[in-house]
């Protein structure tokens, strides 16, 4: 919440209304998602009530209101990759991991969020843990990924 | 004086090359030095290493920890330099070497594992051919033996690279370089040669047209906002490329930052704008990092802020990152989120042009557009209106991926053929698969089927066969790809993202995808209201799309049937066969699928009963088993497992 201040303070020299999704993603950044605490910040802040902020918000894909996992995948679901098959790929991801897309998983550990294209369509199916990418991934590889960052983990 | 290779090359670049040439020095030094900048030829070996996205997602990442570890161990003095995408990303990723008085030579496919033998070999002045691409061309230079040149390989030789010049060429985030190969210059020139009116009207007389899909004249645009009486005009590059299967605009940002930049600086001057904003996906950190420095350099340079090089000119761009919604990459809903609120489009007119980004007059251009620009300023409009159709002029770039051997990015002229891309370019469909059809304009575009394979690529020819030119996507699908899956692929898309203004689009494309989605449902235990809608759906869908069409409010509600249309008008076939048939042909609909235990096969070993999630499976241990169709939900699990090739699919 402190950070949702200094961030505020930061951009204090033009503040308005157009500044409002940058604070957002720059909160996100830092917190990983959006509490209910740095929305009503920003809000008494920037004076625009909190649903205003909610509205902005929940609009768009990128905000997140729920912390996220250590290991964030994004699972790419463009059209290349779903013609080479990313469908059973997730389906695979949330049956190792034993979480939906959009969630987290219990120890928190690893959350799924599908993305509607990454941009690396020529590698597809795609799929990116926190920043790193990972090309042409099957059933079997994605297994393998995921036991290599569990075993990092121990 | 001065002795040009001992003053800083900032210096050198302002004074000599962007600012009138100073009469104090030879032309042939300038070039001199500039060549030495340019890496024309290297006086120590270059490691160029492509790290676009695509690349670092192919293992570039670990191609250049491998690559820094083999100098040190041999403690050779190498520059490494990280560049953007050639485009070629089935090669990726690609690791290219020159050496001193010899031809820059590029290797494909160079996992880390292969960075050793193929470092060894180069610097034994011995190349391991089957990894090789190719080499660049330079007469001046000693040519490698028996060694491909890059530009005769089928895939760059029909190219023709305007936008795409320097992706993966050049050190993107290098203003040295890329001021050297010529840049900027044409930005200076203009604002030093011609009036803000003259650049529309050049602009104009190129045809170039918008190249995020709408396809409107850039320079009749232009005219509009540059006609406006205003205090403040703004600039506004649409980099939020939502659009699935196109990649060009981040290759774009990450190969060539600053060919983007000065077509945006020239625009700005052209319209009268001293602001403005690159508005770009959260998704691509890369492209926003790279573009970040490249405008720090500009700005330092002198050629973004206040009285540009004396001229009096001020220009200034922003990056505003974009939140992730499709919609966003209508005019109007971009300007909203960019003001801070809810992306949704409002009806047009006042258009942009004329009320924009906080009430001003506001131009709106994609990556491309603008990164055609300083070409068309430099080489004339003349040479830019010389390339491409009666209505379509210039080059385009296309994205690849799908089924097809080479993926990547391709510019070629307008009126090339599709059949020309995908199969002499594009190395055609791998695994000896049939080419069923291709998918053009992502969400808002349509199929292109065999028959129709050999139109010639312009804006209107697409539209005549029912699909767009959209940004340029180009997915290839082969036999094994199902039409009613892809359309509700695209549906589904849609529907999420529709941002809910108007009611066509919001509950048109749910209906819509309720339609598909009853189609492609397991047949058992439905309801009959469910077979009802089932045999409506087929006339229902296109009256449906008709009027979503007709009376959405913005661009992406009134081209949102498109996908669905375009694969009932080409492939009314496949629907039938779901729906009347409940088979899906290409075997991609899993609930439609039915298996069946061959008892001659079946051990009764027992384990496709335990993997059943349905437990759909019965029988005794040691005797043959049987799935109960009504239970089956068509997972497939049990086909995986068997040992003994007891399960198939009923055909």
């Amino acid at each position: 919440m402190e950070q949702a201040t200094v961030e505020i303070q930061e951009v204090k020299k033009t503040p308005g209304r157009d500044s409002l999704i940058p604070i957002l993603q720059e909160i996100q950044e830092r917190e990983g998602f959006l509490s209910e605490r740095s929305v009503a910040e920003v809000g008494t802040r920037l004076n625009i009530p909190t649903s205003k902020i909610y509205g902005v918000a929940t609009f768009y894909n990128q905000f997140r209101f729920e912390p996220k996992g250590k290991y964030h995948i994004q699972v790419c679901r463009g059209t290349a990759c779903h013609v080479l098959g990313s469908t059973t790929v997730l389906a695979q991801l949330e049956k190792a991991l034993k979480a939906k897309a959009g969630q987290t998983t219990r120890d928190g550990k690893f959350s799924i969020e599908v993305v509607a294209c990454i941009g690396a369509c020529g590698l597809a199916p795609v799929i990116c843990i926190n920043g790193e990418f990972h090309a042409k991934v099957t059933e079997q590889s994605m297994i393998e990924i995921i036991e290599n960052y569990k075993n990092t983990e121990a | 004086m001065e002795i040009l290779n001992q003053i800083d090359t900032k210096d050198f670049l302002k004074k000599y090359v962007l600012a009138d040439k100073s009469p104090t020095q030879t032309q042939s030094s300038v070039n001199a030095e500039l060549s030495r900048i340019r890496r024309d030829d290297v006086v120590k070996p270059v490691i160029y290493i492509g790290a676009g996205t695509c690349g670092l997602g192919a293992g570039a990442d670990k191609t250049l920890q491998e690559t820094m570890s083999y100098i040190d161990k041999n403690k050779l003095d190498v520059e490494v330099i990280k560049v953007g995408c050639i485009g070629l990303c089935a090669a990726e990723p690609l690791l290219d070497i020159q050496l001193p008085g010899k031809n820059r030579v590029s290797f494909q496919n160079v996992t880390s594992k292969k960075v050793d033998e193929i470092l060894q070999g180069v610097f034994g002045q011995e190349v391991k051919s089957e990894l090789i691409l190719g080499q660049f061309r330079n007469e001046n230079l000693e040519a490698w033996e028996n060694t491909p040149f890059i530009d005769e390989h089928p895939f760059f030789a029909p190219q023709q690279r305007i936008v795409l010049k320097n992706c993966g060429v050049v050190n993107p985030i290098d203003i040295e370089e890329y001021i050297a190969r010529g840049g900027y210059k044409s930005f200076l020139n203009t604002i030093k040669d011609f009036t803000s009116a003259e650049v529309c009207d050049k602009v104009e007389k190129s045809g170039l047209r918008g190249r995020g899909g709408g396809g409107f004249p850039t320079g009749k645009k232009w005219k509009f906002a540059h006609s406006q009486e205003a205090d403040q005009r703004y600039l506004i590059c649409n980099a939020d490329e939502g659009d699935p299967g196109a990649f060009m605009d981040r290759a774009v940002i990450e190969g060539d930052p600053h060919r983007l930049i000065e077509g945006m600086a020239i625009s700005a001057y052209g319209i009268g704008a001293t602001k403005g904003y690159i508005y770009i996906r959260a998704e691509y950190p890369l492209a926003i990092e790279r573009l970040k420095i490249a405008l720090d350099q500009a700005r330092e340079y002198g050629l973004l802020g206040k009285n540009i090089f004396g001229s009096s000119v001020d220009f200034d761009l922003i990056i505003k990152m974009g939140a992730g919604a499709f919609v966003c990459g209508e005019e109007t809903a971009l300007i909203h989120s960019i003001e801070g609120k809810r992306g949704m489009p409002r009806p047009r007119p006042p258009f942009p042009a004329i009320s924009g980004l906080f009430g001003k007059p506001t131009i709106i251009n994609n990556v491309e557009t603008f990164s055609n620009v300083p070409e068309i300023l430099e080489k004339g409009e003349d040479w830019y209106a010389s390339i491409g159709t009666a209505t379509s002029k210039g080059t385009k770039v296309f994205a690849l991926s799908g089924k097809i051997s080479l993926t990547g990015l391709v510019e070629i002229p307008m009126g090339t053929t599709i059949r020309d891309i995908i199969f002499d370019i594009a190395g055609g469909i791998p695994d000896n698969k049939k080419f069923k059809s291709v998918q053009i304009g992502g969400p808002s575009g349509g199929c292109i089927t065999e028959e129709n394979l050999d139109i010639q690529i312009d804006y209107e020819s697409l539209i005549k066969v029912g699909a767009m030119m959209g940004s340029g996507g180009l997915v290839v699908m082969d036999e094994d790809t199902c039409m009613v899956d892809v359309a509700k692929f695209f549906m589904d898309f849609i529907q999420r993202e529709s941002c809910g203004k108007c009611i066509p689009c919001r509950e048109g494309t749910r209906r819509m995808l309720e339609i598909l989605e009853s189609i492609t449902h397991k047949p058992n235990g439905s309801s009959e209201k469910e077979a009802l809608e089932r045999f409506k759906g087929i006339i229902q869908l296109e009256k449906l799309g008709k009027v979503i069409r007709e009376t959405s409010l913005c661009g992406l509600g009134q081209t949102a049937p498109n996908p669905v249309l375009s694969t009932i008008k080409w492939f009314r076939d496949e629907y039938e066969a779901h729906i009347y048939e409940r088979k899906c042909p290409s075997g991609v609909c899993t609930e439609l699928r039915t298996f069946k235990i061959d008892v001659e096969k079946c051990t009764g070993c027992t384990i496709c009963a335990h993997k059943c999630p349905t437990n759909a499976i019965i029988g005794t241990r040691k005797a043959p088993h049987f799935i109960i169709e009504d239970k089956c939900i068509g997972c497939g699990n049990c086909e995986e497992v068997c040992k003994f090739d007891a399960v198939d699919i009923v055909a």
